[in-house]
């Protein structure tokens, strides 16, 4: 995490100096005058060395940090992430408010995709090259080769303005409205789920396949058990393994902002956040978004290993 | 893509069928592995289709001035004419094809879709090769490195495999490129070219762990193998045992994620075009005509389906190739 951070903030305040453009001027303002742009320099500590920027902002994410170098004095609670550029806004609240919108995509979509996937990968692997296993295969080859970014555009294109199915998708809270929030994210859900699911049934069916070709398969057959028990319990339960790590994974890439999916649908999320901010080179915002999405990808891989235990029995904590 | 059924039919009928065949012909000769990967491959007529789709592809985006030039017109003429004042959106329906515009004209300005699709490939292809070239170089060699030396090199390159994969790829991708395009140039490239070398470095380097791991895997299970064993009692040298025991080995792996890697490299480079910081306008780029679709494809999708419909042709046959070339290559690691 440590190194992440250290990465990301290196390369975001080192690749500025680099195609020459100065944080300070950003902030300021395109008219600004040079003797503004030294006095936002000095309150921002973009005067002193990298290392001491970067230690001054590690602080920060901790135990808060006082701007205080320059005429006026701000304070900035922990975990303080700094302030946007653009409209001088703490970017931690900023991110904490958009965080619903992302979560409730990525849930639910996860939901769909890890039902969807996994149970259509087992019946797939099951009944090896019949008609159902080429049909879901051939779907799920186009599924991994469509881009969120064409099915939510045709998704909406067809059942929006084509056909009134789901007329004007837009966010609308849960605690506001649970109905129309699911009516809304319907559509992301499935458009969602429909490229992971893709990926999910692939995988599923090529463990299954390996698993039900195990000795220990033939053993639980040849035992007596009924063969719903052989599948759950001994087939699937040992294909699950490499589906708990891309899970963990993808899920934890997705709450640091469904990029994409936001932008397609126009949802108000974490990543839509980076995605404007980037269009106004608002620093702050991308470095403290880019850190809390390595923050989700890296709990996911910790939350991943102690799963392992429980879905695994060789695997266990040392 | 393709079916587990005819990989198998291929797996065990292709050895007995070559010997025939052979018997026939002459006396019987010797196969290579590539020889029987070539013929299982021949087999595989959905992967053979994916394989002429990218040639077509390739010649495409080869001869994009001459395609323009017979078919089309220059992809940054202006045809505001044929342009709906009210709507901003093409006269005629869907999107305004017709004999002169195969594919219809850009909503707004009135360009050749067809010249910039054509004119797109370019772009797409160029971008999604040359990172694959950048992350198969710096993966083979870092991951051969890490497996055949091991100790704490191995450690030291695992654990940088590890951070690059824990990075937000998507969100760091597009921060970086707005950052490095931002300016007034960088290493004295500027326009275009800078884009594509921005794009290939960002795509190129953080992909580069995923085969890395693999060969790294690989030259781990290889490096215990007894041809290993036999060369270095011959008293091979380091050297010799990896350029000529190892690296051809692994040829096949590198071949086949290679080609795997270039559907998700075309994908990323769209969705960073998509996005906003991809190559810049007016140079075409489908990525990019599909985020210029999206103010007028409440009206007339035709502007959005049909680069989509490029990615989507473009990308599957990518895929159909590398899951063929997997299943000739290695038949047990395929589904």
């Amino acid at each position: 995490m440590v190194i992440v951070s250290m990465a990301t903030f290196t390369i975001f305040f080192l690749a500025p100096k680099l195609v020459g453009t100065n944080p300070a001027t950003l902030f300021a303002g395109r008219v600004a005058d040079a003797a503004t742009i030294k006095q936002v320099e000095i309150k921002l500590g973009l005067d002193k060395p990298i290392l001491v920027q970067y230690e001054h902002y590690l602080v920060g994410i901790v135990a808060g940090r006082h701007f205080n170098n320059g005429p006026d004095q701000t304070y900035c609670p922990p975990p303080c992430l700094g302030y946007s550029f653009k409209n001088d806004q703490a970017v931690w609240p900023l991110m904490l408010d958009r965080l619903p919108v992302t979560v409730s995509l990525a849930i639910g979509a996860a939901v769909l995709w890890l039902v969807a996937g996994t149970l259509i990968g087992i019946l797939s692997a099951l009944r090896r090259g019949s008609l159902f296993d080429r049909a879901a295969m051939t779907v799920a080859l186009a599924g991994v080769s469509l881009p969120v970014y064409f099915t939510g555009l045709l998704a909406l294109s067809l059942l929006s303005y084509q056909f009134d199915v789901l007329p004007n998708v837009h966010y609308v809270g849960f605690t506001a409205d649970p109905v129309q929030w699911a009516r809304n994210l319907l559509l992301p859900w499935i458009c969602l789920a429909f490229l992971y699911s893709a990926t999910y049934a692939r995988l599923t069916r090529a463990n299954m396949l390996e698993t039900m070709g195990e000795d220990y398969i033939r053993t639980a057959r040849a035992k007596g058990l009924p063969e719903r028990t052989v599948i759950a319990r001994h087939g699937f339960r040992a294909a699950l393994t490499p589906i708990v790590t891309i899970f963990g994974l993808d899920l934890g890439g997705l709450l640091g902002g469904a990029v994409l999916t936001e932008t397609v649908f126009g949802f108000p999320g974490v990543g839509k956040l980076a995605v404007d901010a980037i269009a106004a080179s608002d620093l702050p915002i991308i470095l403290g978004v880019t850190l809390f999405a390595a923050f989700f990808i890296i709990v996911a891989n910790l939350v991943v290993d102690v799963l392992y235990a429980y879905v695994d029995p060789r695997v266990r904590f040392n | 893509m393709t079916a587990p059924l005819d990989v198998d039919s291929s797996a065990t009928t292709a050895t007995p069928e070559a010997v025939l065949r052979g018997q026939k012909a002459k006396s019987i000769e010797g196969r290579s592995l590539g020889q029987i990967a070539w013929m299982r491959l021949k087999r595989d007529k959905v992967a053979l289709g994916g394989f002429v789709v990218i040639v077509v592809l390739i010649l495409m985006a080869v001869l994009a001035p001459v395609l323009v030039k017979l078919f089309g017109h220059p992809p940054d003429e202006f045809h505001q004419d044929l342009i709906d004042p009210t709507f901003q959106v093409p006269k005629g329906k869907f999107g305004g094809i017709s004999s002169s515009y195969l594919l219809g004209i850009e909503p707004g300005n009135g360009r050749d879709v067809f010249s910039r699709i054509v004119y797109g490939a370019r772009i797409s292809l160029l971008v999604a090769f040359l990172a694959t070239f950048v992350s198969v170089g710096i993966g083979t060699v870092l991951g051969v490195t890490a497996g055949f030396f091991g100790g704490w090199i191995d450690g030291l390159i695992s654990r940088v495999m590890d951070i690059l994969l824990a990075f937000p790829l998507l969100l760091f991708a597009i921060g970086l490129g707005a950052v490095l395009q931002s300016g007034n140039g960088l290493l004295g490239l500027s326009g275009t070219s800078l884009s594509v070398a921005v794009l290939v470095f960002i795509i190129g380097f953080f992909n580069w762990p995923y085969i890395g791991r693999i060969v790294r895997g690989q030259t781990l299970s290889l490096r215990e193998k007894e041809f290993v064993d036999a060369a270095r009692s011959l008293g091979a040298t380091n050297a010799h045992i990896l350029f000529k025991q190892l690296l051809p080995n692994l040829v096949a792996p590198v071949l086949v994620y290679s080609t795997l890697i270039i559907p998700s490299n075309i994908l990323f480079e769209a969705a960073l075009s998509f996005l906003g910081v991809g190559v810049r306008p007016p140079t075409p780029s489908w990525g990019s005509m599909l985020s210029d679709a999206v103010a007028t494809y409440s009206i007339d999708p035709t502007f959005m389906v049909v680069p989509g419909t490029a990615l989507f042709i473009t990308v599957l046959a990518f895929n159909l190739l590398g899951d063929g070339l997997r299943d000739a290559l290695d038949p047990k690691a395929g589904r």
